[in-house]
């Protein structure tokens, strides 16, 4: 009788683990956040403390995006670029190691990177690569009907996600920008005050809770709806409004970007030699916080597209 | 007075007091920085625990914390495995006293200075404090590589010994002991010089941090050379110390003896020559293989003894397999060190040899934070399992009988495993749940983890209530081991001063003649 209840209790806790519903089951609530995503900031030529032990480093000026670019933006990309021929839909080899996968997608055409035979270094030929894969498993927040592409419109103005670094270096490159490089996103995000030793470890200040950012269990509106992993939240969410009764501080960066932490992970533009990698910035709705300290970084392949990485672009 | 004074000694004089004492230190670490992650960050406590101790947690500084808080527990750990060896290996009691007071006092200033300077302010004469005590435990190093010195002649075995030996009677066990606190002498010097270079503790990093870093300088090669060969020599001193808690002998043990030494060997040079060499990895390989196969050995013979010992018991004179079975499972604290040394092979060496071999093709397709958890996953598991071994063979020397001895060592083996095995998927996931469809895999398997290990730490909590509470009895269970253990030492202590009296009696025979 023990073992028999014991059993049951273990498999009602297991499926009660099971039971949450997925993202493409539930409708996602729509907020309007009064941010608009095609401002950008200025950021001055000057120091700045980098990295966690906040060394002094000069970054020049430079233009960044004040959200992270979004579905409605992307998707005006794509018809845009495959209308002038700069993009076209069809099969992409996606290299992973010695493997090579076909994705169905929207991709164009990428110069490739210098490689020098290093240990580990994959190599990333020139040739067409993959922007957005078209998969149906209800990650993808944009559709493709043979002509245009039309973001959902619960997620409009939310990151543009499933986007490969070669799909985020090419939006910006097609608007004569670029992807920022790590140092300039740092000092975007964090400024240049320091509080004690260091410099801010979030873009808004030292302490952070659920109404900062969108992070991991960190209860935002999204979270009561798809469970504790959460999903993105529209760009600029955090901005001191209330919305459904949930409160946002105002977690704007000293330069006044939004979503420098949580969110997205966001791609940067740095290539370095000898492996490849893209790194990224920020942390993302299923980061812990650990991962929002504005020095922390994520990588990946150029190739790599997830419901958690967007962008946001930068340029001289 | 006299109450406390002896409580005292039995708590710092004895070898199952020590060993309590670090338990309980461990235990209490375990409780208090438990709660500032993991669900409980969720839940609100991180902030209750940091507001009512006053703790301060700059987020720069949070990796020195955990490097910090890995030395407390990684030391402790260390001292207790020093005190069963104390124990259990033959040295005179000067050597053992020396030992085991040096190796108490470092560890204990490890843990609470070092503590106090990462959680509680930068005062650097605790971090000093903190140094001071890594080199107490450093110097408990020598002194017990000292007594451990294989080719000392009270410390030879006879020709029909049934224990591995050379010709010559060295004792290839005590052998393997002595190699293995070498190794792990030379690999703390790994983690001394380049924690001194990084100013002690002002600039930090986490290993698994820069593992995609293509150029990585010679320090941070040593730094991750250090972490990984300190906590493969945990493991083989644990499965040395089990093995002669079960008397591990015989044709398997002669076999297992020299693969350890040699085992031991290999992987410390390996995890240690990453530093300068590209093909370190294949050394390792090599080392650690032998180091498994001798592991596999002690299980076989483990396993074989208990079936047959209680076979023996139960007086069966021809099992059914069902029957050997149940005899084999019918200690889960002598079963159990042996089935963790397997269930390892599932959770740490298997997903190490995977994520090796498919490293350029899965590992390295995933974002850098999927293989940190991987890296961080496998190792965490193995220091669980280590911990769990200790604590099966603890409870065995507390003297737990019956139906408690059963519910002690299985919910210690089956929290641990589900909790292991629940981390392991989680690490994995990747390779069978996309991102966008993994919250119900990651719901389940979280929940799954945090109940095996609540059930852990549940069990440990009981245990430790119960010696604390048997402290404050007259002639409690802590007064049988005391009194046990003062007969044993006291009896050996004579023998050594016998032995020394004919030595110098002998002597002045010599001069007088």
């Amino acid at each position: 009788m023990k073992r028999t209840l014991f059993t049951l209790i273990l498999l009602a806790l297991m499926v009660s683990g099971c039971a949450t519903t997925s993202a493409q089951e539930i409708a996602a609530p729509y907020f309007d956040t009064g941010i608009d995503s095609n401002t950008w900031v200025t950021i001055p030529a000057g120091e700045y403390p980098s990295g966690q032990m906040s060394h002094m480093v000069f970054v020049d000026t430079f233009d960044i995006m004040v959200t992270d670019v979004t579905v409605a933006q992307y998707a005006e990309f794509l018809n845009e670029a495959l209308a002038s021929g700069a993009i076209h839909v069809g099969d992409f080899e996606i290299h992973e190691g010695e493997n090579i996968r076909q994705v169905h997608g929207v991709g164009g055409y990428y110069e490739g990177d210098p490689f020098d035979g290093y240990d580990h270094e994959e190599e990333v030929k020139a040739g067409d690569k993959i922007y957005v894969p078209f998969v149906d498993d209800g990650s993808l927040r944009l559709t493709f009907d043979g002509k245009t592409f039309t973001p959902d419109e619960a997620y409009a103005n939310h990151p543009m996600t499933m986007v490969s670094w070669f799909g985020a270096n090419a939006y910006c490159e097609y608007y004569g920008a670029r992807l920022p490089k790590e140092l300039e996103w740092e000092k975007a995000a964090r400024g240049t005050e320091r509080i004690g030793e260091y410099g801010l470890p979030y873009p808004w200040g030292e302490e952070i809770d659920g109404h900062y950012a969108n992070y991991y269990a960190s209860s935002d509106p999204y979270e009561k709806v798809f469970g504790k992993l959460g999903s993105t939240t529209p760009v600029g969410f955090y901005n001191g409004k209330t919305y459904n009764g949930f409160t946002t501080h105002d977690a704007a960066s000293p330069y006044g970007l939004y979503d420098m932490a949580g969110n997205v992970w966001q791609w940067m533009g740095d290539d370095y030699p000898d492996q490849h990698y893209r790194h990224m910035r920020g942390g993302s709705y299923y980061s812990y916080e650990i991962d929002l300290r504005v020095w922390k970084f994520n990588s990946a392949g150029p190739d790599y597209y997830s419901p958690a990485v967007g962008f946001r672009c930068a340029q001289n | 007075m006299q109450a406390i004074a002896t409580r005292f000694n039995y708590l710092f004089r004895s070898t199952r007091g020590l060993v309590l004492v670090a338990i309980a230190t461990v235990a209490l670490i375990t409780a208090i920085w438990g709660t500032l992650s993991g669900p409980m960050v969720e839940w609100g406590v991180r902030d209750i625990t940091v507001k009512l101790l006053g703790m301060d947690l700059q987020a720069a500084q949070r990796e020195g914390r955990l490097i910090i808080l890995y030395h407390a527990i990684a030391i402790t750990v260390i001292a207790i495995e020093v005190y069963f060896m104390t124990e259990l290996l033959p040295m005179k009691r000067w050597e053992q006293l020396f030992i085991n007071a040096t190796i108490t006092i470092g560890y204990l200033l490890v843990a609470i200075f070092g503590l106090a300077f990462a959680y509680f302010g930068h005062n650097y004469a605790f971090h000093g404090l903190f140094l001071v005590g890594q080199s107490l435990v450093f110097f408990a190093g020598v002194l017990l590589a000292y007594a451990l010195w294989p080719w000392r002649k009270d410390a030879r075995l006879p020709k029909d010994s049934p224990y591995a030996h050379t010709k010559s009677g060295i004792d290839l066990e005590r052998t393997a002991f002595f190699v293995m606190v070498v190794a792990t002498l030379a690999s703390a010097i790994w983690g001394a010089v380049p924690g001194s270079f990084w100013t002690n503790g002002q600039e930090t990093f986490l290993a698994e941090d820069i593992i995609r870093l293509p150029h990585k300088t010679y320090l941070q090669k040593a730094v991750i050379g250090h972490l990984h060969i300190m906590l493969t020599l945990v493991a083989v001193a644990i499965t040395l110390i089990v093995g002669r808690w079960m008397d591990f002998k015989g044709i398997l043990h002669k076999i297992a003896m020299p693969m350890m030494i040699f085992g031991t060997i290999v992987t410390t040079t390996g995890a240690l020559s990453v530093v300068w060499l590209e093909w370190a990895h294949t050394t390792i390989y090599v080392g650690s293989t032998f180091i498994m196969l001798a592991a596999l050995f002690y299980v076989i013979y483990s396993w074989n003894k208990l079936i047959k010992d209680r076979i023996a018991e139960l007086g069966i004179e021809n099992p059914t397999f069902f029957q050997k079975i149940a005899a084999l499972v019918h200690d889960p604290l002598k079963f159990g060190t042996g089935w963790q040394m397997v269930f390892m092979n599932f959770t740490v060496s298997g997903v190490g040899i995977f994520l090796a071999v498919k490293l350029e093709d899965i590992f390295r397709v995933w974002p850098h934070r999927e293989e940190r958890i991987t890296l961080t996953g496998h190792w965490h598991i193995l220091a669980g399992l280590i911990a769990t071994i200790i604590l099966l063979y603890y409870g065995d020397l507390s003297g737990l009988k019956g139906k408690i001895r059963k519910w002690y060592g299985w919910l210690i083996i089956i929290g641990s495993d589900i909790a292991f095995a629940s981390a392991t998927i989680f690490s994995m996931k990747r390779l069978f749940v996309s991102e966008y469809a993994q919250q119900p895999l990651v719901n389940t398997v979280m929940l799954l983890m945090d109940i095996g290990l609540g059930l852990v730490l549940i069990i440990l909590g009981i245990f430790m209530a119960w010696r604390l509470i048997d402290l404050f009895k007259g002639n409690g269970v802590w007064r049988q081991e005391f009194n046990e253990e003062t007969k044993r030492t006291a009896e050996a202590e004579l023998r050594e001063q016998q032995q020394k009296i004919e030595e110098l009696q002998a002597k002045l025979a010599e001069v007088s003649q």
